[in-house]
C-alpha cells in the first residue's frame, strides 16, 4: 500500500455521490458527480512471481510496455486504464487460450462507500484464503467500491505470435488445433492466432491449409454481444450487418449497436440488490450505474 | 427398521425424500461427523438427495426449522469445511453422479456435483480431453467439492485451479431457491457471483450443477525428475524456470525423507540420497516442448543439479507421477498420524520458508516431509507423529501454526488450495483487518442472511475480532 491509496480513500471519502474514471475508454464518469481517479503507477514488478502491482490508475498501455521489458504480458484488453479494464472485466480477443480478466485480478485495495480502504484477494499466483472477493469486483462497474491498488497475475510473452487465415469450417478448426490463441470468424473467413514455437506453428498450419497474414481482422466495436459458443452460428446467422465472433468462446463484436436482451433471474436480480445494498447503501458510488444494465 | 422418535425436522426430511436416505441412526451419524480433518461436529441427520428439487427440500426443511445445513461430497477436505455445525442437516451429494451432457468442440460439460474428480476426467478421455484441476485425491473428492473449496493440483500451475474451469453453477442458494449463476456465455450479465460462489466453502449455498470448461490433452508430453544435493538450489531452479518465461505443466518438489518413504513403498529406483528431488512436466507441441525441456536443463545445471532423469514412456511418467502422489500413503510406514499443512510463499521466498520451516519442526522435535506444489509456491509441510506419545498433539499445533505465521509473514497465504473451513478462521486476521472481514462477511450474508448454510466456516467467530483467537481443538494449525 501507498500513500497514494490513501490520499485516494481521502479524496473518495465517506459521503455524496462520487464517479471514478481512468481515460474514459469505456464509458467514462456518470455526469454530473463529483469525479476521482485512483492512483497511478506501477509498484513492483515480478517476473518470477508472475505479479505485478501499480495504482487502477495505471494505462494498460504503459504496464504492457513495462511487463515486455520483463518477458511479461497481462490480459487486459489494451486501452484505458487497468482500473477500468477491470471494472467493465471484458476480455481481450486471446480469452480462447488465455482466459477471462477476471482470472487475473490476485488482489486489490478498494475504497469502498464508507471511504474505508480494503483489501481483497492476496498477493500470490494461488490462494484460497477467503471468499473470492476480486472476481466479484472484476464487472462490478465501480458500484461496490473504487479500486486503488491491484496485484495482478501476468504470464510469460509467447515465443512468437502469429495470425493466419483459413476457409475451413471453423468449429472443425476448433477441434484440430492445439490451443490456439483465437479462433475469429466472420461469417466467411477464419482467421487463427497461433502462439508458440516457430517449428509447432509451422507444422500446425501446413496440417490446416492455413495461410499466414500480417495482421488480424479489424474488430468491429460499436456492439459486443456474448453467447453460448455453441450458439454462434445460430446467433449470427441472420445478421445483416458486419461482425467478429470469438469461436470457442462466444463474444460476437458488432458493426452496429446492439440490445442486451437476455433475460436475468429473478434470484440473480435479488442477489445484486442485496450485494449492492451491503457495500453501497447509500448508494453513492457510481451513482446510477449497475452491473446489470 | 426401527427408527427413534425425531421432531418435525426430520419428519419435513422424510416427507421430503424417500425415508431411506435420510439416515438419522447414530452409528450412521458418527460416520458423517468429520471430513479427513481432525475436527469433528455432531448432525442431526444425513440426507442423499438425488435431484435438484430434493435438495431445495432439504435446504427448505433446515431453514424452516432454523436450522444449520452443510453440503458434503467426499469429506476428503482437509480444513473442516464439511464438518457438520451443531446439530446440522447434512446434505450428501453422492448419489448425484450423472454427467449430464458433454460438448466436445466447445470443450464443456454439465456434471452433477457427486461426480468424481477422476471419473469426469475418465469420462471424457476418448474425446481427447480431460478436467484441468487435478487434486492429489482426485480418485475420491467430488466436483462439488472441488468447487465450494477452488481446489488445485500438480497441473494447475499452467491452467488455473478450479475456479478457471467453472463456467456455469445451478445452485439451491440458502433460502431455497434455485438459479444459475454464471453462464455457458462468456460474459454473463451483471457481477460474477460464479466467480464469489466458486471457493465459499458451502456458504452460500448448495451447488446441484457444474458448468466445466474442458482442456485438451497435449500432445506431447516430457516429465523429468532432477535431484538436488541442496534443497535450496532446488527451490531456487523453480524462480529461475518461470523468470525465464517458462510455466511448465506442473513443477513438485520433495524432500529426502519424502523420496525415501516414497522409494521404499513404490520401488521407482527415485534418488534417495538427494536432498530433495524437483518433479517438472512440460507440455504441448513438441518444438515448444523440446525447447521448453532444453531451457530447464540449461538453468538447473546453473543451480548444481545431480541426474536428471525423462521418463521414456508413459509407463516412466505413470510411475514417477505415482511417486509423487503416493507420499501420503508411504508416509504410514515412518508414523501412524500425520499433519498436513498448506500455504503458499512467494516462489523467490520458498529457500528460506523451507529453511525456516525445518528449523521450527526441530525445534518442536517433530519429523517433517515436504511433498508440495514448488511451482506456485504452495507449501505442504507434512507433519508424521505417534498421537500415542505423550504431549505430541500440543507440538504439532504449535509448529502448525508457527509455519503460518512464517508463511504470511513471507508475504504469503494462508491457504493455497484446502480452504479455511473451521480450522484456520481464527488465523483470518494474520491476513485480513476487521474492515476487509467486514466486507466478506457482508459478501455471505448477502448470500445467506439467515447464516444457516455452514455457518461455523471460514470468517472468525467475531468478524470484529482484533486479535487471533484461541486455535480448536484438533484444528490442523
Ligand atoms: C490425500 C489427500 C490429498 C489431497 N490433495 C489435494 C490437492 O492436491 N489439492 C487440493 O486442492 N485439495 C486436496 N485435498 C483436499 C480435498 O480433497 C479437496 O478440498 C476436495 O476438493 C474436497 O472435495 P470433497 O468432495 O471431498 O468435499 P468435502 O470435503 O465433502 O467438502 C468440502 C467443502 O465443500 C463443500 N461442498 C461440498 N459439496 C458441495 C456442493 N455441492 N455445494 C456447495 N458446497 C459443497 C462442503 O460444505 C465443504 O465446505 C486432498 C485431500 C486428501 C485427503
Amino acid at each position: 500500500m501507498s500513500s497514494a491509496d490513501n490520499d485516494f480513500a481521502a479524496e473518495v471519502a465517506p459521503s455524496g455521490p462520487v464517479t471514478v474514471t481512468g481515460t474514459a475508454t469505456r464509458g467514462g464518469p456518470v455526469a454530473d458527480v463529483r469525479i476521482v481517479r485512483p492512483p497511478y503507477g506501477i509498484r513492483a514488478t515480478q517476473a518470477a512471481e508472475m505479479t505485478v502491482t501499480c495504482g487502477a490508475g495505471t494505462p494498460v498501455d504503459e504496464l504492457c510496455s513495462e511487463l515486455e521489458a520483463h518477458g511479461q504480458t497481462v490480459v487486459l484488453p489494451r486501452s484505458g486504464t487497468v482500473g477500468g479494464a477491470l471494472a467493465v472485466g471484458h476480455s481481450d480477443i486471446d480469452r480462447l487460450r488465455y482466459g477471462p480478466v477476471r482470472d487475473a485480478l490476485l488482489q486489490a485495495r478498494y475504497v469502498g462507500a464508507s471511504g474505508d480502504l480494503v483489501t481483497i484477494g492476496g498477493p500470490t499466483v494461488k490462494n484460497v484464503s477467503g471468499f473470492d472477493m476480486c472476481r466479484l469486483f472484476v464487472g462490478s462497474v465501480g458500484t461496490l467500491g473504487f479500486l486503488s491498488e491491484v496485484t495482478l497475475r501476468t504470464r510469460p510473452l509467447p515465443r512468437i505470435s502469429r495470425w493466419w487465415r483459413g476457409d475451413g469450417e471453423p468449429h472443425e478448426l476448433l477441434a484440430q488445433l492445439y490451443r490456439p490463441a483465437a479462433v475469429l470468424w466472420d461469417g466467411a473467413v477464419t482467421w487463427v492466432r497461433l502462439d508458440g514455437a516457430a517449428d509447432d506453428l509451422d507444422a500446425q498450419a501446413a496440417r490446416f491449409d492455413l495461410v499466414s497474414v500480417d495482421e488480424p481482422p479489424l474488430i468491429p466495436s460499436a456492439g459486443r454481444s456474448s453467447h453460448p459458443p455453441a450458439e454462434l452460428v445460430a446467433a449470427t446467422r441472420d445478421l445483416e450487418h458486419q461482425f467478429i465472433a470469438e469461436i470457442g468462446v462466444g463474444v460476437v463484436h458488432h458493426a452496429e449497436p446492439v440490445v442486451d436482451q437476455r433475460p436475468v433471474d429473478d434470484a440473480v436480480v435479488e442477489l445484486h440488490r442485496r450485494i449492492k445494498q451491503r457495500f453501497d447503501p447509500d448508494g453513492r458510488l457510481n451513482p446510477g450505474r449497475s452491473p446489470l444494465s | 427398521m426401527s427408527r427413534p422418535a425425531h421432531g418435525p425436522l426430520v419428519a419435513d426430511l422424510v416427507a421430503a425424500l424417500d425415508p431411506d436416505r435420510v439416515h438419522t441412526a447414530a452409528g450412521d451419524l458418527w460416520l458423517y461427523r468429520h471430513d479427513a480433518s481432525n475436527l469433528t461436529g455432531r448432525a442431526t441427520a444425513v440426507c442423499f438427495p438425488t435431484s435438484t428439487a430434493e435438495v431445495r427440500a432439504c435446504v427448505r426443511a433446515a431453514v424452516r426449522h432454523d436450522t444449520p445445513f452443510v453440503a458434503r461430497g467426499s469429506g476428503t477436505g482437509l480444513a473442516g469445511g464439511a464438518v457438520p455445525p451443531e446439530g446440522a442437516v447434512v446434505i450428501a451429494t453422492s448419489k448425484m453422479t450423472a454427467v449430464r451432457s458433454v460438448d466436445p468442440v466447445n470443450r464443456t460439460a454439465w456434471v452433477e456435483p457427486g461426480v468424481l474428480n477422476l471419473d469426469l476426467t475418465r469420462h471424457v478421455t476418448a474425446q481427447g480431453l480431460h478436467f484441468a484441476p487435478d487434486p492429489s485425491s482426485q480418485q475420491t473428492c467430488s466436483i462439488g467439492g472441488n468447487v465450494a473449496n477452488n481446489s488445485g493440483g500438480p497441473h494447475c500451475l499452467a491452467d488455473g485451479v478450479t475456479s478457471a474451469h467453472v463456467l456455469a453453477i445451478e445452485v439451491v442458494l440458502p433460502d431455497g431457491t434455485v438459479t444459475e449463476l454464471g453462464g455457458e456465455e462468456p460474459e454473463p450479465r451483471g457481477l460474477d457471483l460464479r466467480g464469489a460462489f466458486v471457493g465459499s466453502e458451502g456458504m452460500f449455498g448448495v451447488a446441484t450443477a457444474v458448468c466445466v470448461k474442458l482442456t485438451q490433452n497435449p500432445p506431447d508430453v516430457a516429465t523429468m525428475l532432477l535431484d538436488f544435493d541442496d534443497v535450496a538450489d532446488g527451490a531456487q531452479l523453480v524462480s529461475d524456470i518461470i523468470a525465464a518465461g517458462i510455466v511448465p505443466a506442473a513443477v513438485e518438489m520433495m524432500d529426502q525423507l519424502c523420496v525415501r518413504a516414497v522409494e521404499a513403498y513404490i520401488e521407482a529406483n527415485l534418488p534417495v540420497d538427494a536432498a530433495a528431488v524437483l518433479l517438472i512436466e512440460v507440455v504441448g507441441l513438441p518444438a515448444g516442448v523440446a525447447a521448453d525441456v532444453a531451457a530447464i536443463r540449461h538453468l538447473a545445471a546453473a543451480r548444481r543439479v545431480g541426474a536428471i532423469r525423462v521418463a521414456a514412456d508413459d509407463d516412466e511418467r505413470a510411475l514417477l507421477w505415482k511417486g509423487r502422489k503416493s507420499a501420503f500413503g508411504a508416509i504410514a510406514r515412518i508414523k501412524p498420524n500425520y499433519y498436513l499443512h498448506d500455504t503458499v510463499v512467494p516462489r523467490h521466498r520458498l529457500p528460506e520458508v523451507l529453511e525456516e520451516v525445518y528449523r521450527i519442526v526441530e525445534r518442536h522435535d517433530l519429523l517433517v516431509l515436504n511433498v508440495f506444489h514448488a511451482g506456485d509456491g504452495n507449501l505442504h509441510p507434512l507433519l508424521v507423529y505417534d498421537a500415542r506419545d505423550d504431549g505430541v498433539a500440543e507440538r504439532v499445533q504449535a509448529a502448525g501454526e508457527e509455519i503460518v505465521r512464517v508463511s504470511v509473514a513471507a508475504g504469503g497465504v494462508l491457504s493455497g488450495e484446502h480452504g479455511i473451513g473451521r480450522e484456520k478462521r481464527e488465523l483470518m486476521p494474520l491476513m485480513f483487518s476487521d474492515i476487509d472481514l467486514a466486507a466478506q462477511a457482508a459478501l455471505r450474508d448477502a448470500f445467506d442472511p439467515r447464516r444457516l448454510a455452514n455457518p461455523d466456516k471460514v470468517l472468525p467467530t467475531a468478524a470484529s475480532c482484533g486479535d487471533v483467537q484461541a486455535i480448536p481443538d484438533g484444528a490442523w494449525v
